[in-house]
């Protein structure tokens, strides 16, 4: 089967062997249907970045179905498929699950192998699954879990039965709200809607706690600098030598590396290439890279003090629910905002998941994030299902079809 | 910060992307604004605190050295852009 990750330098590759996930599926029974859109090469929060096409969001077609994952996460919306998997490396899983209104899960990092997957940023990538309900997604992440022999970084504890925490009840958990992330600029339906969820996980006797995630403000900063600067990196890989795309026009070896890469990959990959490559660079390594490094030992304090006070953490996936295809391709900037929510989880390295919470005035789907300890997605998974159960938002359907 | 229409060019050379005109001057304007929004991390006072690269308390992950099985030179050719008989071809490396 053909594996592009939605980039034209990968558009002629056919993958040589599987990635550990998908044996580990095929070993479960799993039939392949076949591979989704994507933002090319993960990069990117509306799945606009694709070379081939816009995948529109199931719930309004005039709008994105969040990205990068945003292919899989339409495909489970629209019910293409039962279940889908995506990656993970700043919210790519959890960000468009909530505006497509279906369950994503980002593991622990090291829960589950990478072998296989295409690299974007190695220590924030994880593969994850998609599915419309909470049973699926235990289902799903007990089968695709536990060590790889392939993967150094793939983590040997044990994998736990994820579904017989489905149905324990959450009295007495300790939930934790971080006020940083009811910021102005949230949009207020998105705000109401995780709220009346946190007072519905207070119904089922959770005590909520508010708490304090610092340096919430300076994720995304130090997100754009350690992404960015692991994948300028991942994709020197991509040189017209091997696999892929080959410029036609071409007189000597370099050259032929040059106008490969310059024609393979898209307007956002090349950015990013240009920004990690940038901060790399002799004389701004200290002040970027390792400035950045040493705030996501920050970041990832604020979580570790944050568990000792709660047991999860509850905030917004996204702060606006999905919006307009095209409305946010012209300012990069403002595009990586949209991942103010999911993006310190994987400096962190902590698992969440997205879980749909209610629906804005014009219907669009709104999500709930649940944030747990490292290696206890047990956890996160009892609360959403308990959640889940007590709510009736999985019930809820887009129409699809031909208006007339 | 702001980055220069040179040092574009420079790092452009660094990772092997020919841009196009176009590409540099819209790609100074990017970066510029992007580098200015990262300056943020400045705010904070890092001196004493150690760097995380890597989020797992692991160190050393080791296997033992058995000889195993790998992809068979026919299927590693497969998706070639260009080779002959049992090499990738490349164009011409030395004069």
């Amino acid at each position: 089967m053909r594996t592009t990750c939605a980039s034209h330098i990968l558009h002629n590759f056919t993958s040589p062997y599987n990635a550990t996930v998908i044996d580990r599926l095929e070993k479960a029974g799993y039939v392949h249907p076949g591979m989704t859109n994507m933002d090319e090469f993960a990069m990117g929060s509306s799945t606009e970045n694709s070379f081939y096409q816009v995948t529109r969001n199931p719930w309004d077609t005039g709008r994105v179905p969040g990205g990068s994952s945003g292919g899989s996460t339409a495909a489970v919306a629209a019910d293409e498929c039962i279940a889908a998997l995506g990656s993970d490396t700043g919210g790519s899983i959890r960000q468009p699950a909530a505006l497509c209104g279906v369950v994503g899960l980002k593991p622990t990092y090291g829960r589950v192998s990478r072998y296989g997957l295409i690299a974007f940023a190695s220590s924030l990538d994880q593969i994850g699954p998609i599915t419309k309900d909470v049973t699926d997604c235990a289902i799903l992440l007990k089968a695709i879990s536990g060590h790889d022999p392939k993967d150094s970084t793939s983590v040997g504890l044990p994998v736990p039965d994820y579904t017989k925490v489905l149905g324990r009840d959450i009295k007495g958990l300790r939930l934790g709200i971080p006020r940083e992330y009811f910021i102005s600029g949230i949009d207020p339906s998105v705000e109401s809607c995780v709220k009346e969820a946190v007072r519905a996980l207070e119904g089922l006797g959770a005590r909520t706690v508010e708490i304090s995630l610092p340096h919430t403000e300076y994720a995304i900063a130090a997100y754009y600098i350690i992404a960015t600067a692991e994948a300028s990196s991942n994709l020197a890989r991509y040189d017209g030598v091997k696999y892929g795309y080959r410029t036609k026009d071409a007189d000597d070896l370099i050259g032929m590396y040059m106008k490969t890469r310059d024609e393979g990959f898209g307007p956002e990959v090349k950015r990013r290439i240009m920004l990690g490559t940038y901060v790399l660079s002799a004389g701004y390594y200290d002040a970027y890279y390792r400035k950045a490094q040493q705030v996501r030992t920050l970041i990832k304090g604020d979580f570790e003090r944050a568990f000792q006070e709660v047991d999860a953490i509850v905030t917004p996936t996204s702060p606006t629910p999905a919006f307009r295809v095209g409305e946010r391709t012209a300012d990069p900037l403002q595009m990586y905002l949209s991942d103010i929510f999911t993006i310190s989880v994987n400096l962190a390295g902590i698992p969440g998941l997205s879980i749909p919470c209610g629906f804005t005035g014009d219907g669009l789907p709104v999500g709930l994030q649940i944030l747990g300890r490292d290696f206890d997605e047990e956890r996160i998974l009892q609360i959403a299902y308990a959640y889940e159960q007590a709510t009736e938002w999985r019930k809820r359907r887009p129409e699809i079809g031909v208006r007339s | 910060m702001k980055i220069t229409r040179k040092e574009v060019e420079h790092v452009a050379r660094l990772a092997r992307l020919a841009l196009r005109e176009e590409e540099v001057e819209q790609l100074t304007r990017q970066l510029s604004d992007i580098l200015t929004y990262v300056e943020k991390l400045n705010e904070l006072d890092t001196r004493d605190v150690e760097p995380t690269s890597h989020v797992l308390p692991v160190r050393n992950v080791l296997r033992e050295d058995e000889v195993c099985g790998s992809i068979d030179r026919g299927k590693a050719l497969v998706n070639a852009p260009d080779r002959t008989e049992e090499f990738f071809r490349v164009p011409k490396v030395i004069e």
